[in-house]
Parts: C-alpha cells; structure tokens; sequence
C-alpha cells in the first residue's frame, strides 16, 4: 500500500499528466530533495522556491490569474502565519471582484504534532484556515483519500488548502489507489527516488486513474448507534483504533465520522449521527480556545439541542504557547489515545 | 532627476530635438484630456465622499502625467499574450488611458449594485478588470508585489513580448512583498519579465519618508542585482515619463528581465480620506504640460478650457444616472464565496 507522501505524490503527477498543473512549487520541493515528506519527488513540473512564503503564494495567486492551475507548497504550516494575509486574497478574490476572477489554486502544507517537532514544527492551523471565507479547506488521513482530495483541489476553480498530517505522511493504508500496484516494493522501486546521487534519476510511474473525493463529503470511518465522534487528520486513525477496540472489547459502540473537508464541511454527516445517538465528542489537535469544533458544537446545541441526550464534548490540545519537545510535555499538551478513550468512556457513560 | 543605472534607451532622438514636438500634439493633446478626465474624476470621488454619496476615497490625483503615458503603453488585453497589471489604489488614471469608464468608478465609490469591479463590496479605485488583465486591487500594501511574481512566471514559461507591470508607492517598499519582487524576478533560474514601478510622493499617509528610508533612491535597489536597470525620473512631467516608460517597457519585452523605475510625483490631495482630501500647494502635472503645449504653439488655452468644460460635463451625466441606480441587495452578499455556489448547510445566519 502507498503511504500518504507517495499518494500525494501520484495525485499530483496525475495532474501534471490531466488537469493541467505545471507549477508545483515551494521550498526544497524540486529535485533534489522532492519536499521535505518526499511529496513531490520526481515530479516533472516541481521546483524550488526561494526561501519566502510570501512570494510562494503571490507566485500562486498570479499564476492563477494567468489561468494556471499552481500547487504551491508552505514546508510547514507553523511557517504560514506570515502569509495570511495572502491567504485571504487569495480566498476573497472572487468575491470581491464581484466574481470576475477565480484563484484556481492548490496551498499544501504539514500540519499537527507528531513528529516531535517542538514549537515550530507542530501547530494546527484549522481555526484560522476555516475563517479563510472563500477558501476550502480539506485534512486526510489515509492515502486514499489524500489522493482524491488532491485531484478534487487541483479541479476546483476555488482556492483549496490542503493540510497535510505530518505525523501520517509515511502511514499506509487499506485500499489501494487506481493504479497502484499492489506490490509496494514495486511502487517504491518505481517512484522513490535512490538515496545518493539523483541527477539521471526519473520516477516511472504506475498508470494512474481519476479518483475523486468530494470537497465537503465526510466519511463515516466506523458505524456506530451509542456516540458520536467527529474528528480528522491526525486523530481519525486514533479515533477509529479505539472505535474498532471499544467495539470489540463490548464497551459502547461509536460511530466515526472522518470529516476530510474543513471548509465547507458535512453538516449533514454531522447532524445525522448525533440525531441517531445524542452523544458526541469532537477530537482535534488544535488548541481548546476558540477551537474549530467549538464552532460545530454551537451549531449543533442550535439546531439539535432536544435531539443531544448529554452535554457534547471537546477533545483538543491543551492551550499552551507551544508544543514542548520532551515527549512526556508533548504527550501532555497533545491528545494521545489513552485521551480518546477516556473521553469517549465519558461521554458514553454520562447519565442522559 | 538623478539617476542610479540606467539601461541603453532604444530611442535614437537627437539631442537636440524638442521632445514635445517628437511626440506631437494629437499624442499630447489625448494624453492632456485623459489626464484631465483622471483629475476630475478624482475630485469628484473626493466630494462625493465628503458629501455623503459615497464612503472612504483614496486615489491618485497628482500622477497623471506618469499614469496616462503608463496606460497608453501597456499591451492591453486579455491573457499571458497581453500585460499584466498589479495596481494600487491610485492607478485611475492607468485604468481611464486603458479604456475604463470614469462612471464605473463612480459607480464603486456609491457601492451600487452596477459596481462592475465589486458589486458594491470595496473601496473606491479598486479595480477588477479581467478583459484588460488588471488583477484585483487590493487595500492591502504592496502585496501587489508578490502577485506580480505569478503573472511574471506565466509570462516567462510562454513565448511573447507581454509583460507584468506591477505599481505601487514609495512608503510600502519597506514591506517585504517589494524586496520578494526583486528576489524573484532575478531568479537566476527563471528571470521575470516584470516593470517594477514605485511612484515616489514622499510620503506614507502623514509620516515623511525621509524620516523613515535611509535609501538615497528606491531605484538603487537595482544596484544589488548586476542585470535589473533601475532609473529615477520626474513623474510630474508627461514627456520625461514618456520616454522612462519606452525604455523600461521596451527593456523588459525584449530582454525578459526586470527593470526597476522610481518616478517622482507629486501628491495632490493627501494619501486618502484619511488625511482630509484637501488640495495641497505642489507642482501640479496638468498645468505643468498646459503651461508646456501653449508656450510651444502646440495648443491654446482656450482648447484646453473645452476640455476641462467638455470632460466636466460627461462627470456631472454619469453621476447622475449612477444616483438613479439601485443599491445591492441584502441576498447578494452570499454570491461569489465560492464559484460553485454556496453549499445548503453553510451557515448563513450570523450565529445562533
């Protein structure tokens, strides 16, 4: 099975090769490196960008406007606060111009803790990208759906940031994306770039197919009838283990719901499951205060409050200036899976 | 004007010749009415602004002896095959020489529905014209500067003499946005064809920039990079800035590289709303090339006080009929967010 670097990686040779995608840029996503996940290895079209985030997104914005379809790159998103500004041009564009211009434009960028990144290499950006109005937003977690949501971003006419699991680049999944051999030395001999000298280097790429997952369209990873949780990124596979041990191990049965699009989201997926069972508990990375799900668990004491049997709950990062690097602070800081379940023995268990 | 590198102008004038003759009258007297056309569509923002019919202006009344000559050169049209154009808010009178009408700017400063430019949703002078490559403007400072980079990118990739124009004032080069403009377009592994304009007043809203810009000249910028010409001239007079922008622009189509020129000009009625928008007493460019044209037999002042009476008279029709236009619906500010449509479950109520 392809790793999600990988997946994203053919997504986006798919679009050089049929959507029209011609600038895939960013700094060290060009040879020799190929991003630092090795998302953009051996892509014809990838290029290094000087080392400035806001000249990669004005690049972005005016290749758009020149009718290009760019992917550009932000190496981490901890590096993207100096460009959101850029960043609302680019999601308010067509709405101000009164709809004259569109910004057919891709921003990938790594996102979330994980990979003992200390202060600068772990922040999630979902609270701020969500106030983006005009821009999408979409999260995988499994190299399937990173790559029909890159075919979808590279196809949409709107701005669409792409956050990137950092902690889940090198994750494999369990289905395989159209084209992929199923042998997964094959795959790496085919598309991995060799260590050492890589100038005469060309990937060979496996015959890739079109494969589209809708901007906005959650996934219920796991059914379930007791609880609710409604989660992406980095959490869904951790709340998915649970999900599948609790059910197992006879302690409640929960339904996930991956919600891969941030931005417009799946109300309805949302509404539905927790009409079915009036329990829910939201889990992300970011910090507490003015957290994403903050925002779904309003709407949904607005629109569902006779339908919720018990108060909905938040699972996020504790709300420190940082994320620390000795793993006991990070653990601390950050929901670990020992978290999730707790929280979801909780919520299944408060007395409706 | 001093001048800090300059590149091998194309012209082959003798010395001798009288460049208001060399340009002639028709030359002249088209530029003299669109810049009278530029002033007085200014002015009338400005009442308008003051009197209620319209909210907060900010413009460019005092650089329409460099912006008419701007206008007049650019490759207009639609695509990487014509110029593109990255303004700011005082580029009237580049978008009048280029075709745009005086009453869609009226239209803007009363946010009607008829803005063409965007649909009542933003300040005066901020243009959308897609038909003639002018990007959105934007009240941010100089971010201008970084979209141009993008159009400059698709320009350099396609086989044509088309340029990027990007334009902006002296006090916003202290941004990083102006400093990634000339990072970019000297990228040895793709040099932009980009003309990099910085219009020189002096000042940055109240604030004197010789206080803040320890630089002798902005166009010394150019120094640093051994392949950008970079050249300071008088933006006050229509003739001097005549032949600076032949020789950037014929610089940057035939050499694909970028040129820096810093023009100096005067600032008539302050930076914005913002300062008062009251005549101050510095050189102004109309009566300077009024004063020019009469004392050379090249027209009489009479000509010129039609003109003046004749442009008036369009103003005075176009602001009435923009008065009997009706003001944007309430439901429209859902159109535009996204360009598929806003999806059924976006929230649309402001909270619970």
């Amino acid at each position: 099975m392809a790793n999600m670097a990988q997946a994203i990686r053919m997504a986006l040779h798919y679009g050089e090769q049929n959507l029209g995608v011609t600038e895939i840029f960013g700094e060290d996503v060009g040879p020799p490196l190929g991003g630092v996940f090795t998302a953009t290895q051996g892509l014809k079209n990838a290029w290094n960008a000087p080392l400035d985030e806001r000249g990669i997104i004005g690049a972005a914005l005016g290749l758009a406007w020149a009718g290009g379809r760019p992917v550009a790159e932000i190496q981490f998103v901890d590096y993207i606060f100096n460009v959101v500004d850029m960043l609302k041009l680019a999601a308010n564009g067509h709405w101000a111009s009164g709809g004259r211009y569109r910004t057919p434009l891709v921003v990938m960028t790594p996102t979330g803790s994980g990979i003992h990144g200390s202060l600068y290499h772990s922040h999630s950006f979902d609270s701020i990208a969500t106030k983006l109005h005009g821009m999408k937003v979409v999260c995988p977690s499994t190299p399937i759906d990173a790559y029909g949501l890159m075919i979808a971003a590279i196809k949409s006419d709107d701005p669409v940031l792409f956050l990137k699991p950092k902690a889940l680049m090198r994750s494999k999944g369990e289905e395989l994306i159209p084209g992929e051999p199923a042998d997964e030395k094959a795959l790496h001999d085919m598309i991995d770039a060799p260590l050492g000298d890589r100038t005469k280097w060309k990937a060979a790429w496996p015959k890739l197919t079109d494969y589209t997952v809708e901007i906005g369209k959650a996934k219920i990873s796991h059914a379930g009838e007791d609880a609710t949780i409604v989660t992406h990124g980095r959490m869904a596979p951790i709340c998915l283990d649970v999900a599948r041990r609790f059910k197992s191990e006879g302690k409640g049965r929960l339904e996930v719901i991956d919600l891969r699009s941030l931005m417009p989201y799946d109300w309805d997926a949302i509404k539905t499951s927790v009409k079915k069972t009036g329990r829910v508990l939201f889990v992300n990375e970011e910090t507490e205060i003015t957290n994403f799900a903050e925002h779904l668990i309003r709407r949904l004491v607005d629109e569902c409050f006779y339908e919720l049997k018990v108060r909905p709950r938040l699972l996020a990062g504790k709300a420190t200036p940082g994320i620390a690097l000795s793993p006991n602070l990070e653990y601390f800081i950050q929901p670990q899976t020992k978290d999730v379940e707790r929280a979801a023995l909780e919520v299944l268990g408060d007395p409706a | 004007m001093p001048t800090a590198k300059t590149a091998k102008s194309p012209s082959k004038n003798g010395a001798a010749a009288d460049p208001y003759k060399t340009l002639g009258s028709a030359k002249l007297l088209q530029i003299h009415e669109l810049m009278v056309r530029a002033r007085l569509l200014e002015e009338r923002l400005i009442k308008m602004s003051k009197g209620g019919d319209g909210f907060f202006w900010i413009g460019g009344p005092g650089e329409e002896a460099f912006n008419v000559p701007l206008g007049l050169q650019v490759k207009k049209g639609h695509g990487v095959n014509h110029d593109f154009l990255h303004l700011h808010y005082r580029s009237a009178a580049i978008v009048l020489a280029m075709g745009a009408k005086p009453i869609d700017s009226v239209r803007q400063m009363r946010s009607v529905a008829t803005d063409p430019y965007s649909k009542g949703r933003n300040f005066v002078n901020h243009y959308a014209i897609p038909e003639l490559n002018v990007v959105p403007v934007s009240p941010t400072i100089e971010t201008q500067y970084s979209t141009a980079i993008g159009t400059g990118i698709a320009q350099a990739r396609a086989k044509t003499d088309a340029i990027t124009v990007v334009n902006g004032g002296d006090a916003g080069t202290a941004e990083g946005d102006f400093h990634s403009c000339l990072v970019w377009a000297n990228r040895p592994a793709l040099p932009l064809p980009i003309l990099i304009i910085v219009v020189n007043n002096g000042w940055g809203i109240s604030t004197a920039a010789a206080t803040q810009h320890g630089e002798k000249h902005i166009a010394d910028w150019a120094k640093v990079f051994p392949d950008m010409p970079g050249k300071t001239i008088n933006g006050n007079e229509v003739l001097e800035s005549w032949a600076g922008l032949e020789e950037a622009f014929a610089y940057v189509r035939k050499n694909r590289r970028p040129y820096l020129l810093e023009v100096k000009t005067s600032r008539l009625y302050g930076h914005s709303s913002s300062s008062g928008a009251n005549r101050i007493p510095e050189a102004d460019c109309i009566a300077i090339l009024e004063e020019q044209m009469i004392k050379r037999g090249l027209a009489k002042a009479d000509a010129f006080k039609k003109v003046w009476e004749r442009e008036a008279a369009a103003l005075d029709a176009a602001h009435k009929q923009v008065k009997g236009e009706p003001f944007p619906a309430v439901e429209t500010v859902w159109e535009n967010v996204f360009t598929d449509g806003l999806p059924s479950s976006y929230p649309t109520k402001g909270g619970s």
